[in-house]
């Protein structure tokens, strides 16, 4: 609000006219990859609705957001990450580790929280030495996370191999508990964890000084740099989000499977970023909502769903509707940022 | 001897001798001749290492550029599962004319996806790195489709040959990606394309001032990284004479991007190392080999790889060999380049 007072002291008056339209044009652009999204969200919904029987049936919503609890939780964190122009490829790896180490624990008899704070803070520690690597010896992201992945990824396999069991009580109590929500609909803890997960995560990049850094950063590194804006702490901070929210999608897999297996998430880091790019954070960092993802998450949660009920197609059109819609928005995203520049 | 020490080739080649070193002695029969042909655990390694040194080739030109290309992977599915559901039709499956045909076609296929590719990327204006995320993502559906989603087994010798066979006493694979890497040095190297290559990547606005057809360039290196991914998908399909759209090419990417960089090209783009890239290539192929030699699981693999990612690129990495390195050297030495 300041900046509207100061700029015409500067002696600029014949531009000043301009900027009023432009800030009341700027932000409409920048929620129209996130209200394109919701527009799909709706029209698939209701037509599938108009397709299928017992589609309407709120328990169908309710279970989107225990199935996809887990890419949920971990795209989150990759929005964070990929705000600050970055990219973290070893989520998927983290979380297989996080199941593996999780399980392997519990049969060994360790007391379950200590396992379960044990697993997040190794998750966070994995990512935060990612993004000191990035930020202090300059390894592009993409080399310095895939790095993280191999060694996540070859621990898990180094300890285990095969799927292990989850016995502990704590695991299998949340496991088996349901959350009554309405009259025969129920839902899981998981799916609660991972809204929590993204209301708070929504409310940090919205309200809180260390949200707008991470904007900054997106925008221009150099400049945040020049303003001030503590960017290396910032840096490391995202890579340790994302790796948190990893380990806990790790820990939300082991609960939701009761079992540990060093080949679960493989893939997923892409599904993340995928969701996020549906959602309309551009890859460029800078520019971007949480809601977005969450939006991005239930589009895909969405095509598996619709893919289940359809019942006669396979699993590879998922692949494949994904792609098509990766590309729809990325064109549109392309077209979107071009007008605004 | 500074010089030596100095070039950006000589970690990866010094622990590649390294490694071929340690498998020297622990291997029963590191090279000798048998049935007519070379035998042992170095013709295994180069061998095994084709498909990774034909997929790195094409990601060093489309990294030269400053861009990534994130489908090598899904190609590989494509290329395999199209060749080995026409091969599968064929009545008679040894008849060499109709195998190099389809090979031919696969490999068509294979650079109209890099065209998609360099289209969006360079007529479209797509980050690199996300639309090829694209293909990545669609392509392994795609390739499922041409399977309808099963394992086609194929029973082609001539197919065969491709992976598993050998000419004037060396593996065929090998002699492929020998050939690719020989025509690729020599269009980079001994014509102004190379160059031109690397102008795009350094800055794609000031070549195209200048007179360079950026567009035409970058679409270019992606149909060959296509190409090129599609030729290493038929010799995995022919080495286990099975279209798998799963398993063909899981990951390949980020082992290619890897052999890129440990040979020294930076990911920004606007230069590149041939050689490099096929030394980091036949270096990732060793160290899996190496691992399983030793006697070490091979479920430690990947650890190994990660400890050897993390070396490689934090010696790369300038910055961090003045943070680390700077202090051991005289402190006058480092004051006096202070003024200049």
């Amino acid at each position: 609000m300041t900046t509207v007072d100061i700029t015409p002291e500067t002696g600029k008056k014949p531009e000043s006219p301009l900027n009023p339209r432009r800030r009341v044009y700027r932000p409409n652009a920048k929620y129209i990859p996130i209200l394109a999204t919701l527009a799909l969200l709706v029209i698939m919904y209701s037509s599938a609705v108009a397709n299928y029987e017992n589609f309407g049936q709120p328990s169908v919503v309710v279970n989107l957001f225990r199935d996809n609890a887990v890419l949920l939780v971990v795209a989150v964190g990759m929005t964070f990450v990929i705000l600050t122009g970055g990219i973290d490829l070893s989520v998927g790896a983290v979380i297989s580790m996080t199941t593996t180490l999780t399980a392997t624990l519990l049969q060994g008899g360790w007391p379950p929280l200590v396992v379960l704070v044990l697993v997040l803070v190794l998750g966070s520690l994995l990512g935060a030495g990612q993004g000191a690597v990035i930020h202090y010896f300059k390894v592009e992201p993409f080399i310095a996370t895939l790095a993280g992945l191999f060694l996540a990824r070859g621990i898990a396999l180094f300890i285990n191999q095969d799927s292990i069991p989850i016995r502990d009580g704590m695991w299998k109590a949340i496991s088996e508990y349901r959350i009554p929500l309405a009259d025969g609909v129920v839902t899981k803890p998981i799916a609660i964890i991972a809204l929590v997960t993204v209301l708070i995560a929504a409310a940090v990049l919205a309200w809180t000084r260390f949200g707008r850094n991470v904007y900054a950063i997106g925008g221009n590194a150099d400049s945040a740099l020049l303003m001030g804006l503590p960017v290396g702490r910032t840096r490391i901070a995202v890579y340790t989000i994302s790796g948190f929210c990893a380990a806990l999608g790790g820990v939300l897999f082991s609960i939701n499977s009761t079992s540990g297996w060093a080949l679960q998430g493989s893939g997923l880091e892409l599904d993340a970023i995928a969701a996020c790019v549906i959602g309309g954070v551009l890859l460029t960092g800078g520019s971007g909502y949480v809601l977005g993802t969450l939006l991005g998450v239930l589009v895909t949660g969405l095509i598996q769903t619709i893919i289940i009920f359809q019942g006669d197609l396979n699993s590879a059109w998922t692949r494949i509707i994904v792609g098509v819609l990766l590309f729809a928005f990325i064109v549109m995203q392309r077209l979107v940022t071009r007008k605004v520049k | 001897m500074t010089s030596i020490l100095k070039n950006r080739l000589f970690w990866p080649s010094a622990i590649l001798v390294a490694l071929l070193v340690v498998n020297m002695f622990t291997s029963n029969q590191f090279v000798t001749v048998r049935d007519g042909h070379l035998f042992g655990t170095l013709i295994d390694i180069l061998r095994g290492s084709a498909p990774l040194v034909l997929v790195a080739l094409g990601m060093t030109l489309v990294i030269a550029t400053g861009g990534i290309d994130l489908s090598v992977g899904s190609v590989m599915a494509i290329s395999g599962a199209t060749a080995c559901l026409l091969i599968s039709d064929l009545g008679n499956q040894n008849d060499v004319g109709a195998v190099l045909l389809i090979i031919l076609v696969a490999i068509a296929v294979s650079a109209l996806m890099g065209l998609w590719n360099g289209a969006l990327v360079a007529v479209i204006g797509i980050q690199p790195i996300i639309a090829t995320l694209i293909l990545m993502v669609a392509g392994r559906g795609i390739a499922q489709l041409i399977t309808d989603g099963q394992i086609i087994n194929v029973q082609s010798r001539p197919y065969a040959t491709m992976a598993t066979g050998f000419f004037l006493a060396l593996p065929v694979a090998f002699l492929i990606a020998t050939a690719a890497v020989v025509l690729i040095t020599l269009l980079t190297r001994r014509t102004a394309l190379g160059l031109l290559l690397e102008s795009v990547g350094g800055s794609p606005t000031a070549s195209r001032l200048a007179g360079i057809g950026a567009r035409r360039i970058t679409i270019m290196v992606y149909v060959v990284s296509g190409a090129f991914a599609g030729l290493a998908g038929l010799i995995y399909s022919a080495n286990i004479k099975s279209a798998d759209s799963i398993a063909a090419g899981n990951l390949i990417e980020l082992d290619a991007i890897l052999a890129v960089v440990i040979g020294g090209t930076a990911l920004i783009g606007g230069r590149f190392s041939i050689a490099g890239t096929v030394i980091g290539a036949i270096l990732i192929q060793t160290l899996s080999v190496t691992v399983v030699a030793v006697g070490v699981p091979s479920k430690a693999t990947l650890l190994f790889k990660a400890v050897v990612v993390v070396a490689l690129c934090l010696s790369q990495s300038p910055t961090f060999r003045q943070k680390v390195f700077g202090r051991f050297k005289s402190r006058p030495a480092v004051r006096a380049e202070v003024p200049a």
